[in-house]
């Protein structure tokens, strides 16, 4: 058993892997020399050791490859493998997610891109299916682009209900859908629009959220990190609770439950939506343990001044191990890894590319 | 017959060639009629020059006689079998 840390860059793809120790990352890469990686995944259902990667070409596009041998070889579709259909008038610009779908459905793995739509793989990745109850969703002629284009950057498959799929758009908000796909509802109650004028800062739909993530073991629980606002909704979305109670901004892009304990979350804190660098030059994560209600500062071994950082709302990771391991990648090209659940970090690399994504996951041998 | 020159990054996508011949489809065959028949022999190369709608990728430039089309009629641009097409990586990233 080891540990795959998959790290997407604006200029390729880097694969750290270590033992269960996690004392020393061996480095590999870049792989995908020049183009933009945003989404990467591992995925080890139905015997399966497959990594997923959108790769992106400012000049070519962007497709799905994947790797069965753990990054030796790559596989390339070579007439593509997202694809909009022609009745849509669209066209593929970035895969900005791949996830696959839990253990009872080993074949699925959804994929969020930009334009804003999701597909579905039901061959491991190979080849991909516009899910159209979404794309043909009322609200999509109103989402707006944000700062990083159309995007549905965040596709959260309930654990055990097949059924329950949550997914979120910037600028689009949460939508959830109970039957597979097939249909979807916003859930975005108590979640502000800054960028709206007073009194309507709370849409049914619309927000610029950042991150979702499922608390562990609960699967009722999220946590959200928005643009603008931090929230945990205990009630599968239907409804959001404020919860930036003593973190010194709640702008910011990542946000990771704790894999093991539904209570802890971790957020990076931004200064502002106009200085989208770490409040005060500090290097900090900030963990919850009581589902929002407090959070502190950690930092140990992290610059803790003169450090101008942003890490994105991929860049943050765990790897599901006890104790949980932690990492992040930021926009300078620094990679910082804490194995003791944020209670002190080191760098495992510099001068990387920008980062734009962050995996984790352990490999079975 | 037109020829097509490639760039190295879409050789991969035509059999390892730079240079490939295409059989025009007649009198009047415009630019998008080439890239339909080079997509046809070769559909890698047509998945990274168009996109799914088939729209040129926007930083990739197409050059008839050593002008870009963007200058003559874009993908209407009428063709000879005579012509030199050329397909280049336009000037983007950072």
């Amino acid at each position: 058993m080891h540990i795959m840390l998959m790290v997407g860059t604006m200029k390729g793809a880097f694969l750290f892997s270590a033992d269960a120790e996690r004392g020393h990352f061996e480095a590999d890469g870049p792989h995908f020399r020049g183009q933009a990686i945003y989404a990467l995944a591992f995925d080890g259902r139905g015997g399966r050791r497959r990594l997923l990667a959108g790769t992106e070409s400012s000049h070519w596009g962007s497709v799905v490859r994947w790797s069965d041998d753990l990054g030796k070889t790559w596989a390339d579709p070579g007439e593509g493998n997202i694809r909009f259909p022609e009745s849509s008038g669209a066209a593929l610009k970035r895969v900005w997610q791949l996830r696959p779908d839990g253990d009872g459905r080993p074949g699925t793995v959804w994929a969020g891109v930009d334009p804003a739509a999701l597909f579905r793989s039901d061959d491991g990745g190979e080849t991909f299916e516009l899910v159209e109850g979404l794309w043909d969703h009322p609200h999509r002629p109103r989402w707006t682009p944000g700062g990083g284009g159309l995007c549905l950057h965040t596709v959260l498959p309930h654990p055990t209900d097949p059924e329950r799929i949550w997914v979120a758009i910037s600028t689009g908000g949460v939508y959830r859908s109970d039957d597979g796909g097939a249909s979807w509802q916003p859930r975005n109650q108590g979640v502000r629009a800054q960028f709206l004028p007073e009194p309507d800062r709370y849409p049914e739909f619309g927000q610029c959220v950042h991150k979702i993530d499922l608390a562990a073991g609960r699967p009722d629980r999220l946590y959200l990190q928005n643009h603008w606002g931090l929230y945990r909704s205990d009630d599968g979305g239907d409804r959001w609770e404020d919860m930036a109670n003593g973190v010194p901004s709640d702008f910011g892009f990542p946000m990771v439950a704790h894999p093991g304990d539904p209570d802890s979350a971790y957020t990076i804190p931004l200064t502002s939506d106009e200085f989208r660098c770490t409040p005060d030059a500090r290097m900090q994560v900030f963990r919850t343990r009581d589902a929002g209600d407090s959070w502190e500062p950690l930092g140990a071994g992290m610059p803790q001044r003169d450090a101008y950082l942003t890490v994105l709302r991929d860049g943050f990771a765990t790897d599901g191990l006890e104790p949980a391991g932690l990492y992040f990648g930021t926009r300078t090209g620094e990679l910082f890894a804490s194995t003791d659940e944020g209670e002190s970090w080191r760098l495992l690399a510099e001068w990387l590319p920008p980062v734009t994504c962050v995996k984790a996951a352990v490999v079975g041998s | 017959m037109a020829t097509v020159h490639l760039p190295a990054a879409l050789s991969a996508y035509a059999e390892q060639r730079r240079r490939v011949e295409v059989q025009l489809p007649g009198e009047g065959a415009t630019v998008a009629a080439l890239l339909d028949a080079l997509g046809e022999a070769h559909p890698g190369v047509r998945q990274r020059v168009q996109d799914e709608q088939g729209a040129l990728r926007p930083h990739v430039n197409v050059f008839v006689n050593g002008e870009s089309i963007r200058y003559l009629s874009g993908l209407s641009t009428l063709l000879t079998e005579a012509d030199e097409v050329w397909i280049l990586p336009a000037v983007s990233g950072g």
